[in-house]
């Protein structure tokens, strides 16, 4: 009987095997050559990478844009989270309902997020252009001077967060649909049955129950803010002034503009980090509901 | 009388929300299908035109572009169907020794994000010789933590008597699992596809840096370098350009929705 218990080990971990060298030649390596570089100088020409300790984490302290970019970043997860999250809870509150023309809406609602990042980018940067793009068509017809959205340091990171808004609403609100369907409908009907209002039903019993996905959606709309580089890349390069650097940017800049792969690395590491601070996060709260069998 | 008129509002905002919600989208059909002196001009007598297309396609290799995207999204599906279906079986029916453990480090994997790795994962393709092609793409997605989250879950449903009694029949590991498993598991092979796909259609930033040729860019990679060489020139080419990049899963998202919000939904839930 040792015989088929010894095939069933070699069978397992030759079925786990081609998913497994994959998973650690492409994330587990990375992760951690990305620690061990960042502990080294960036290799130029004939000048290997020479062991520096915590030098690049020293130049990280020092650098302006790197603390302007994880600014950047709190701001940019700050206006885009709970506006999104918000308003999915809405969305999704009215296509579960009898609204009329329920299909249709969850279309309209939903279609943004099929749409690649980059062709919002292109969409929305025309509606920005100073003068002519659509914005400023629609204040003009109200007497307003013409605003150069993308190209002022005031207005562009709101005008990115504007379009994730956007892109992303949709996207929450089919996590809160499948709550909301899920969710048993007796306790509202009794609660109605009583005479409570929709309001007293919605903040004392859907809300608490949609708790579990209000957050799994909140982590999940965070670690999307700190992953966000595709609008950047396209609509502003980070500018004007930095004022729309973010982390994964920054990183994207450094690495492969500059190639200072060193520094590349510790900027990694830190961003890393954050997404496993945020990720472990929705594990620990998201505890009760997922079951790992 | 107060509950008719509060449910009217609340129609009313639903559909305004949903007119916000299009309007970007529909914007960019008008500038597209008119001549570029009505990009911002409604005139409802605007002659239609289909020329802005036929500008972009002819001033960037979109067929091209459009072929390795559609090569890029096939080789990622296939290979993490393959790789997490033979995964997800190990985890799900083999108890071999250190399972709990390797079950461990794939969920750490759904922490991970491939995006913040970048950096390293170039080099690693640069060291192996595979910077610009479509395997260098494919390959850092190809082992999904989700996929095989997702079908393992999927394969402890299915009842153990099934497998007793194809083994019986004579049937081996992998004849097992390909016609007991596999069948059963078909509409969360659908789920996950769509979901796969539509991430990895519009994917960017990792497509963006490790290629550089047109032979090996996708679209959003191409439709990227196309608006900025021309910025500014003409929005309507540039907009007829980005609709053509997105028409195919769009175009397929409009025909399928309900599978499409139903596969996000099963995905969500995991």
């Amino acid at each position: 009987m040792t015989d088929r218990r010894l095939t069933t080990h070699i069978h397992g971990w030759l079925l786990l095997l081609p998913a497994a060298v994959l998973l650690v030649a492409f994330t587990y390596y990375p992760a951690v050559a990305s620690i061990w570089s960042s502990l080294h100088s960036t290799p130029k020409g004939a000048r290997p990478a020479r062991f520096v300790g915590l030098d690049q984490y020293a130049t990280m302290v020092d650098d302006p844009v790197f603390w302007k970019s994880l600014v950047n970043n709190l701001l940019f997860a700050l206006g885009t989270v709970p506006v999104s999250v918000a308003l999915a809870l809405l969305m999704a509150l009215w296509v579960n309902g009898k609204i009329r023309g329920r299909t249709a809406l969850r279309v309209a609602y939903f279609t943004p997020t099929i749409l690649p990042m980059i062709a919002v980018a292109n969409i929305w940067l025309f509606f920005y252009t100073p003068g002519y793009g659509l914005i400023d068509q629609i204040t003009g017809l109200f007497g307003l001077p013409a605003q150069n959205w993308l190209g002022d340091r005031s207005t562009a990171l709101p005008a990115l967060m504007v379009v994730t808004v956007w892109k992303e609403a949709g996207f929450f609100m089919i996590f809160y649909l499948a709550a909301l369907q899920g969710l048993s409908p007796s306790l509202r009907e009794a609660a109605a049955l009583e005479g409570a209002s929709r309001w007293y039903i919605f903040r004392r019993i859907t809300f608490p129950l949609l708790m579990p996905t209000t957050l799994f959606v909140l982590v999940n709309a965070v670690i999307n803010a700190f992953r966000m580089v595709d609008l950047v890349v396209v609509m502003t390069r980070g500018g004007p002034d930095n004022s729309t650097a973010l982390l994964l940017y920054h990183i994207y800049e450094v690495g492969f503009r500059y190639w200072d792969t060193g520094y590349a690395a510790a900027l990694t590491t830190v961003l890393v980090g954050i997404l496993m601070v945020l990720a472990v996060g929705q594990f620990v709260f998201l505890d009760r509901k997922v079951h790992y069998r | 009388m107060t509950d008719r008129l509060f449910d009217m509002l609340e129609t009313a905002g639903a559909w305004l929300l949903g007119i916000l919600w299009v309007l970007p989208l529909l914007f960019a059909l008008w500038t597209a299908f008119h001549p570029g002196a009505y990009a911002v001009r409604f005139d409802p007598a605007a002659p239609l035109t289909l020329e802005n297309f036929a500008s972009a396609w002819a001033a960037a290799p979109f067929p091209r572009y459009l072929l390795n995207t559609v090569a890029l999204v096939t080789m990622i599906l296939a290979g993490q169907l393959l790789l997490c279906t033979l995964a997800a079986y190990a985890f799900a029916r083999f108890d071999f020794r250190g399972r709990q453990a390797a079950f461990l480090l794939v969920l750490l994997q759904l922490l991970l994000m491939p995006d913040a790795l970048v950096v390293e994962n170039y080099r690693s393709m640069h060291a192996l010789g595979l910077v610009d092609s479509v395997a260098a793409m494919a390959l850092p997605y190809m082992a999904s933590a989700f996929g095989i989250f997702l079908l393992r879950q999927t394969f402890k449903t299915v009842p153990g008597e099934l497998d007793d009694a194809a083994r019986v029949e004579g049937a081996g590991t992998l004849g097992i699992l390909w016609r007991v498993y596999v069948p059963l598991a078909r509409p969360v092979y659908v789920a996950y596809g769509l979901v796969s796909i539509s991430y990895h259609w519009n994917n960017f930033l990792w497509p963006l840096i490790i290629t550089n040729s047109v032979t090996t860019r996708p679209l959003t990679v191409g439709l990227s370098v196309f608006a900025s060489t021309d910025q500014g020139i003409d929005w309507s080419v540039i907009t007829a350009a980005t609709l053509m990049t997105a028409a195919p899963l769009l175009v397929a998202f409009l025909l399928f929705q309900r599978q499409f919000v139903q596969s996000f939904m099963r995905a969500g839930i995991r």
